[in-house]
């Protein structure tokens, strides 16, 4: 085991090269969003059966979300995205020529201003009943990262790697430095007002070891919250994909499942409709740990420096 | 891997799809809520970021004055190396969410992590800066006694190995900053370490001018000028080489405590110069300066930080940068490789070797 390959890079055996000897398959979530109808179900069961306190019952008065984004108290997010989408049919002024009046009534009737109607987005279905106008929702979770930014830096070993392959904070050992807040690349991980410590999603750790799902992808009605072997679901979530554009949903794509990105693939991706912007995710994480090594010459630089100018000024000169 | 077409982006004048290398007007994000999650860490870290620095670079002069033979330097340095080293702990330790906890620390010693790192750093120096600080503290009733003895008679060794050590306190603090997904504190991982250690000096030779009268002080009022001058290049490196992710250190709250920082170390530096030798008031004074800018410098760098996680465009546009340059390199690998189909297989044998070079 290199240390280059534990801080950055491909890893396929991630529990083992946390030191599990013999451990079950890594697990994870695949969170389909393009079946995702924003129930919220999710957030619900998370925090009932994890007992997340509520963080407030404010209004973000933006969309549908009033959770905003994942934090100390929220530990599934949907995110709503409303969106102008053209569908790209062309006007060929037919419409003008067929009329009664061969246009005659122009500026007589009402005009499509492109507003919102009242109907739901998709309550019509087939083709004559698409609107130039969609609904992005999005379960956010941890991602569980195969290069965990949190992990690394936790000072006290309260963060771990289970034997799940999942990254997990215990409260009993955690005393709030807060480095993993900032460390984490998605923003996920944060500590929690007036209790000190850092808290996020386990994957329901204590639910995986009495070989149960996750309680979000248990309560999920549509299933998109996967849940199950990470090598299943990256298969199944190629197969999703692939379906879903060779229907003309062209801007498919998987988010988080390439084992060659920034943090090593994640635990927990996505099949997103869009950019992964635009769902408040970063386009391309990198885990800080990737740079360590030549973080620490520079410093190692400085340290010098720093000494040669202490022993110098007492060198030089005596009579200045 | 071309990248699915998206109504957004609009298709070049030549009518293919590929998109222009024109840096999109406007990036797009969820409802411009930020990315990431802000630092917890408040102003206390920059508070401890200074006195550590303070410390080391105390405790360096502190080692060279006592070879130097120079005794009212060596007291007042020891004495505030140990001093400000025991109150950074303090700041360190109220900044935790659960402060009772901070021995956790200690539990592990995980070189992935800077903080542990740091903490194991602490853990060795503290003894030996404390050693030679006592022994300056001792009454002279209790010099006498064996224990008084054994203190004196270690005190040199001990100031020595902290003053091995402390080039590593000043400047791991960096690497803890840098090594977080922060924009602003990642991408200056170059300059952040000189940055912390020049400071350091800065505000160690201010300190010096201050505790030492101004004949045994030269060495403090040298170690001062070269802190400010690397603190100063470093600063200004930092802020033309980041571009768009420097914009957090030159704007705001973070560009008014840095601002102060320079003027201070400016006026502080030129004050020791000119007057230093011979004025002691011009000295403290120079020297509270140098101190008053190298606390501005901390905080303004945690506070730049901060902001460049409350705005997703410092998040985002280096990440759709990276992507677009990756993109581009893997189109012009493509466009090469179809430029390498051999027309006829005379060509075979040249563009092999060609391909052996490049590989």
């Amino acid at each position: 085991m290199s240390l280059d390959h534990s801080l950055y890079g491909r890893l396929d055996d991630v529990a083992g090269n946390a030191g599990h000897e013999e451990h079950p398959p890594r697990v994870g979530f695949f969170t389909d969003t393009s079946i995702c109808i924003g129930c919220k179900a999710c957030e619900v069961a998370c925090k009932e059966w994890n007992l997340v306190p509520d963080d407030g019952f404010e209004l973000l008065g933006m969309s549908f979300d009033n959770t905003g984004m994942l934090g100390a108290n929220s530990w599934r997010h949907v995110a709503f995205i409303e969106q102008e989408l053209p569908l790209g049919h062309q006007d060929a002024g037919l419409a003008l020529q067929q009329s009664e009046h061969g246009g005659g009534e122009l500026g007589t009737t009402g005009v499509d201003l492109g507003m919102p109607s009242f109907e739901l987005p998709g309550a019509r279905t087939g083709a004559d009943g698409r609107q130039e106008f969609r609904w992005l929702m999005a379960s956010d979770v941890c991602k569980h990262c195969t290069h965990a930014g949190c992990l690394d830096v936790c000072p006290t070993g309260a963060l771990f790697r289970t034997e799940f392959g999942t990254v997990v904070v215990q409260q009993d050992i955690c005393n709030g430095c807060g480095y993993c807040v900032s460390a984490c690349p998605y923003g996920v991980i944060d500590r929690r007002e007036g209790d000190g410590r850092a808290w996020k999603c386990t994957m329901c750790y204590d639910r995986l070891h009495d070989g149960l799902e996750p309680a979000c992808a248990k309560a999920c009605p549509t299933d998109s919250i996967q849940f199950g072997p990470l090598d299943e679901l990256r298969e199944r979530a190629q197969q999703r994909v692939e379906q879903l554009r060779a229907n003309g949903v062209a801007d498919a794509r998987l988010y988080g499942e390439d084992p060659d990105d920034g943090v090593g693939g994640d635990g927990a991706f996505f099949l997103l409709l869009d950019e992964p912007e635009v769902y408040g995710l970063p386009p391309d994480p990198v885990v800080p740990t990737r740079d360590l090594p030549r973080m620490w010459r520079y410093a190692g630089a400085a340290a010098l420096a720093f000494l040669a100018a202490a022993v110098s000024v007492f060198v030089e000169g005596r009579e200045r | 891997m071309t990248r699915p077409w998206s109504p957004r982006e609009k298709a070049s004048d030549d009518g293919s799809r590929e998109r222009s290398m024109v840096p999109r007007a406007q990036f797009r994000s969820y409802y411009g809520r930020p990315v990431l999650k802000p630092p917890v860490w408040k102003d206390y870290v920059a508070y401890y970021f200074f006195l550590g620095g303070l410390s080391a670079g105390s405790s360096l002069l502190a080692a060279g004055a006592d070879q130097r033979g120079q005794p009212a330097l060596r007291k007042g340095t020891r004495i505030a190396a140990l001093g400000s080293i025991g109150l950074g702990s303090y700041y360190l330790i109220r900044d935790l969410g659960r402060p009772e906890r901070f021995h956790h620390m200690l539990r592990v010693a995980k070189p992935t992590s800077p903080m542990s790192v740091g903490t194991w750093i602490l853990t060795a120096y503290v003894p030996g800066i404390g050693i030679a600080a006592v022994s300056e503290l001792l009454p002279r009733r209790l010099r006498a006694t064996p224990l008084g003895r054994l203190v004196s008679a270690l005190a040199r060794p001990a100031g020595l190995a902290s003053a091995a050590l402390a080039p590593a306190v000043a400047s791991y603090t960096a690497v803890l900053l840098s090594q977080t997904a922060v924009p602003a504190w990642h991408e200056s991982h170059e300059e952040l370490p000189f940055i912390f250690t020049a400071s350091a000096a800065a505000s160690a030779g201010g300190l010096g001018m201050m505790v030492a009268p101004p004949e045994q002080a030269a060495p403090a009022r040298r170690f001062a000028a070269y802190g400010a001058i690397v603190e100063l290049a470093a600063s200004r490196r930092l802020e033309t080489r980041l571009g768009l992710v420097g914009e957090p250190f030159l704007t705001g709250e973070a560009h008014r405590y840095l601002q102060r920082a320079s003027t201070l170390t400016v006026a502080g530096v030129v004050g020791s110069m000119l007057l230093g030798r011979r004025s002691r008031v011009a000295a403290v004074a120079s020297g509270a300066a140098l101190l008053a800018g190298g606390l501005y410098e901390r905080l303004g760098l945690l506070h730049a930080g901060t902001a460049s996680t409350k705005d997703p465009k410092y998040v985002v546009e280096p990440q759709r940068q990276r992507i677009e340059e990756r993109s581009a390199v893997q189109r012009q690998r493509q466009r090469e490789l179809v430029q390498r189909i051999p027309p006829d297989p005379g060509r075979d044998e040249i563009d092999e070797g060609r391909g052996h070079r490049d590989h």
